[in-house]
């Protein structure tokens, strides 16, 4: 655990006045505050160092004590215990709080023992954190409307995952979020999805796509073939003198459409045309003879 | 079918500790919508996590309506870009 530099993160210096405190949190607040940064970790990590700052900066208490030991804060607590003791005063320190505990580092933790705050703040009612968590699954996963546990903070909840959703698509599960502060509602809980590919077919929005091999006697003279779908097999007419590359589709044998029961997407087939190898002496032949004809 | 929920402007003040005339200004510029029943105001819980969200620019970072409705429009643009992304890469994956 390291000495962290509360004036140094604000950018400050040790004479700073309230004012010159809050006027380089605002400004720094401004420029990483969550609110202003959706879904980026990284800034969200800058705004939980500048709001330790100020919560230690801010609060005269805090600031003194912050101040009277600098670098030798690890021992504050030894001698805030002692402290304690000779003053025979038991009193929890301890405040109720509008951060959770991993906002702040164990440096802050270590020194002032809770996790922020220490009742300076109004007793606003607000909404708990929102919880975000990713689930990976895979196409054929994808395909059919299913439930799943998840593990949320020790919470088991069960939630139904409608076919056809995507890669990149969020759901939201209301009151599943961080418990709400002073009597506030939860906040919510935002699944993310992560939909590997498939090695056959590839999706796009609700439509599948798949390369097929085709033997060059089947695209010369067309026939039937047998194709795997996501949901079974079906039978495909080949049109005599099919070309390479050529692109047949499949109606309603794509991706379910999400929340739209009963609707698929299409399934785009492409031909890839196998030229024969390893021929015959009679087949060699009998391919000259046909380039003469 | 969704069921919204509605929540008393005063209650919500109340516990909010925030000025009526704020929530007015905020429906003036048209970024929350305010619904009347019976001569008494009411917000829209699905408004409530944005609506906070207005409270915290306004009295944590001290930026002013103008400021709020100008970071509004960009979190949209910036929440429409990302979807967008996200589709992007899915067209990818067809190369990949």
């Amino acid at each position: 655990m390291n000495f962290v530099d509360y004036y140094k993160i604000l950018g400050i210096d040790k004479s700073a006045t309230p004012k010159d405190i809050k006027n380089a949190y605002r400004k720094l607040a401004r420029k990483y505050h969550p609110d202003l940064n959706p879904n980026d970790e990284g800034t969200k990590k800058n705004f939980q160092q500048i709001n330790e700052a100020n919560e230690v900066l801010s609060d005269p208490e805090k600031r003194k004590k912050y101040d009277q030991y600098g670098k030798d804060w690890e021992h504050a607590e030894e001698f805030e215990k002692q402290k304690q003791y000779q003053s025979s005063g038991s009193r929890a320190t301890r405040s109720s709080s509008s951060h959770n505990s991993e906002d702040f580092s164990e440096f802050f933790e270590s020194m002032f023992g809770g996790s922020g705050n220490g009742g300076k703040s109004r007793q606003t009612k607000y909404r708990g954190e929102d919880y975000k968590a990713e689930i990976h699954l895979n196409l054929i996963d994808a395909f059919e409307t299913h439930q799943q546990t998840l593990n949320v903070n020790g919470n088991k909840i069960r939630i139904t995952i409608p076919a056809g959703i995507e890669n990149g698509q969020t759901i939201k599960i209301p009151g599943h979020g961080g418990a709400g502060i002073n009597g506030g509602p939860n906040g919510d809980l935002y699944i993310a999805f992560s939909i590997a590919n498939h090695s056959i077919f590839k999706r796009l929005e609700n439509n599948l796509f798949a390369n097929i091999d085709l033997d060059i006697y089947k695209a010369v003279l067309g026939g039937e073939i047998t194709i795997d779908t996501l949901n079974g097999q079906v039978k495909l007419k080949v049109k005599p003198e099919t070309q390479n590359g050529s692109k047949v589709k499949l109606k309603g044998k794509g991706f379910p459409v999400y929340k739209n029961e009963g609707q698929f997407g299409d399934l785009l087939i492409t031909f890839n045309i196998k030229i024969p190898t390893h021929l015959t002496e009679k087949q060699k032949e009998l391919f000259t003879e046909l380039s003469k004809s | 079918m969704q069921t919204n929920y509605l929540v008393a402007v005063n209650d919500f003040c109340t516990s909010h500790q925030t000025e009526f005339s704020f929530l007015k200004s905020l429906q003036q510029t048209g970024l929350i919508e305010i619904t009347t029943i019976e001569e008494t105001e009411f917000i829209d819980t699905e408004q409530l996590q944005q609506l906070e969200k207005f409270i915290r620019f306004y009295y944590e970072l001290d930026i002013n309506l103008a400021g709020i409705e100008t970071i509004t429009y960009l979190l949209q643009r910036i929440n429409k870009m990302q979807d967008e992304i996200t589709a992007l890469r899915n067209r990818l994956r067809l190369y990949e």
